[in-house]
């Protein structure tokens, strides 16, 4: 009975199989149901509004959801000739760089300062990292109030030295520094926390080797802090220019964009097409350039972060 | 190295100052010691002043505070007026409520979807595993802000506008979220659920009553972080709530600004009042809202 054996086995072939198939949709059926609440909440308020305004960008839609016929590139066309997009491009990359480099250096010193260990580690870390826990109105009223130009404390501090502060945030030369200033007091802990955690990642065993050979703080700190600190601070400083291109909250409320469009980042520019002017299709347009901006330097991170860790 | 690894290192570092520390930043000398402590005294005042010189003003009374710095800094007759009378007013209470009642349902909604989601890819294989896995990854390049305008459609379609959901809902899909939690359950050793299942339990069960409970330090990370996101957001509530009585915290007071007019020791005492919950949270919560922090910078 040679030929029996085969159709049994390949009988109980097919049962197991049919078990590990059942067992594989029902793994498959339960991986969805854990993902379900998430992807579902993931699909309706991230994927779909970044179609659905991707659809509005080629559309004339405003406000009170007339007019939502197809223009085609219409709208792209004419921001792409709007000089207010231009400058308020300009502003955004303008405030992204005068706020990134004192964002990272100065949170960079800030962790390395407290991380010799000096007494009342609670006082220094709650000094640097509060406020970034505070409302963007709170630090908005805040620094409205420093700035005042007569009664405010900055300006005061200055006529104590006999020299007569400008009106900060009403004085084109002056607003854009004076918000960054803010801005670097507000978010500096967030750096400064995730600088203060690799420096503490360091194993102490190359700094007393270090020791051993004779080299002194400068020279450790530029040969194995510095090197060290590399991945951290490429994060640090891409996730600083993401936030600093994102801007709208402090100029929105400290300026208002001006004087004469001069602090205006794109984001308030997005906001004033689409809520003050009512051109909601103009503004999804303007959104999806400055989207390809922000995604350009995501791409550029991730190119930099894959290369180094192939390298190591 | 495993993520609870790195997670226990950056603990012990992150919460002490470590005494090995001494050893290397001693090296520079004494001079070296006393310039650094010099400048970091100088820096923490220089952060600590536009927050002082609030609190300063809003105890002022409105017609000291309406003289300028010099006359807040030299009077020292402190009131609690301003306080009284906009808690008196009642409005601040309401927005209280609202920042509470959406920040927590918030938080509890991403921690829930969130989670559920990291264990699913980070203990199930089903088919479509990897893709979802990407899906999540590209979701972290997308910047809300630029949302806001079809969320606001959508919101409309739905008619979800001036409701607590149009606040919650659009915050609740947190790719971050996401990614702390897998990073934290591929930690956690299979061993453990491995011997619940033997004992009969469920999936539901070994999620909930067996990885949940081991990764409670992230789940208050993850909780807190969202809470404070939450209560500060301003585009969103601003776009979607127009009802006085629903605004949050941060928008009710940005409307109420300008109403204000010259009385600055109100308008601080409006400013610290909104505050004020978080640098509570914070005392409460300090080594948790550090590890989020850090934990959701050092992914990966």
């Amino acid at each position: 009975m040679t030929t029996a054996a085969p159709p049994r086995a390949s009988g109980a072939a097919d049962h197991l199989a049919a078990g590990r198939t059942r067992r594989r949709r029902i793994d498959n059926l339960r991986g969805w149901i854990y993902c379900a609440p998430f992807l579902l909440a993931f699909g309706l308020f991230l994927i779909w509004p970044t179609l659905y305004g991707l659809w509005m960008s080629f559309t004339g839609t405003s406000l009170a959801g007339t007019n939502t016929q197809f223009v085609g590139l219409d709208n792209y066309v004419e921001a792409f000739g709007d000089p207010d997009v231009w400058s308020s491009l300009g502003n955004t990359v303008w405030f992204t760089v005068l706020s990134t480099i004192p964002l990272v250096l100065v949170a960079l010193v800030l962790a390395v300062l407290v991380n010799i260990g000096l007494p009342g580690q609670w006082l220094w870390r709650l000094s640097f990292f509060l406020p970034f826990l505070l409302a963007s109105t709170v630090v908005s009223q805040f620094w409205v109030w420093m700035y005042n130009p007569q009664l405010g404390l900055v300006n005061t501090f200055l006529g104590w030295f006999g020299i007569t502060g400008p009106a900060w945030l009403q004085n084109p030369n002056t607003a854009m520094i004076a918000v960054v200033v803010t801005t670097v007091w507000w978010t500096i802990g967030f750096n400064f926390l995730l600088y203060l955690a690799a420096l503490q990642n360091i194993p102490d065993h190359l700094y007393e080797a270090a020791s051993l050979d004779g080299a002194g703080s400068w020279r450790r700190f530029i040969s194995i802090t510095v090197p060290q600190l590399a991945p951290t601070t490429v994060l640090v400083l891409v996730l600083q220019m993401l936030a600093s291109l994102k801007v709208f909250d402090q100029f929105f409320q400290m300026t208002g964009g001006g004087p004469g469009g001069s602090t205006r980042p794109i984001l308030l520019y997005i906001y004033e097409v689409g809520f003050t002017g009512y051109r909601l299709g103009y503004a999804s347009a303007i959104s999806y350039i400055f989207f390809f901006m922000i995604i350009i330097v995501s791409i550029a991170y991730m190119v930099i972060s894959s290369r180094r860790s192939v390298k190591a | 190295m495993t993520a609870t690894d790195t997670r226990r290192r950056r603990r012990s570092g992150v919460s002490a100052a470590a005494p090995a520390r001494a050893v290397h930043a001693g090296g520079g000398g004494r001079g070296f010691t006393i310039a650094s402590t010099t400048v970091l005294v100088v820096f923490a005042i220089i952060w600590l002043i536009p927050s002082l010189f609030a609190v300063k003003t809003s105890l002022s009374p409105n017609g000291v505070a309406a003289l300028g710095a010099q006359e807040i800094l030299t009077n020292w007759s402190p009131t609690l007026e301003s306080y009284t009378s906009l808690l008196r007013q009642g409005d601040i209470w309401n927005w209280y409520l609202s920042s509470a009642l959406t920040s927590v349902i918030t938080a509890v909604l991403t921690l829930l979807f969130a989670s559920m989601a990291a264990f699913a890819l980070s203990r199930l294989r089903f088919a479509g595993r990897a893709a979802v896995y990407l899906l999540i990854i590209a979701g972290l390049m997308i910047p809300s802000q630029v949302l806001i305008v079809p969320i606001f459609e959508e919101l409309r379609l739905l008619q979800l506008l001036n409701t607590y959901w149009a606040v919650i809902l659009p915050q609740v899909p947190s790719v971050i979220a996401v990614f702390i939690f897998k990073q934290f359950f591929d930690g956690i050793p299979r061993e453990i659920e491995e011997a619940a299942r033997v004992d009969g339990a469920g999936l539901w069960r070994t999620y909930w009553s067996v990885v949940m409970p081991l990764s409670r330090p992230v789940t208050a990370a993850v909780a807190i972080l969202t809470f404070v996101w939450t209560w500060n957001n301003l585009l969103l509530p601003l776009f979607v709530l127009s009802n006085p009585n629903l605004m949050t915290i941060p928008v009710g007071l940005a409307t109420v600004q300008g109403t204000f007019g010259l009385r600055y020791a109100d308008i601080q005492a409006g400013a610290i009042l909104a505050a004020l919950p978080l640098v509570v949270l914070y005392m409460f919560f300090q080594r948790q809202i550090v590890e989020g922090v850090t934990g959701s910078g050092l992914k990966g």
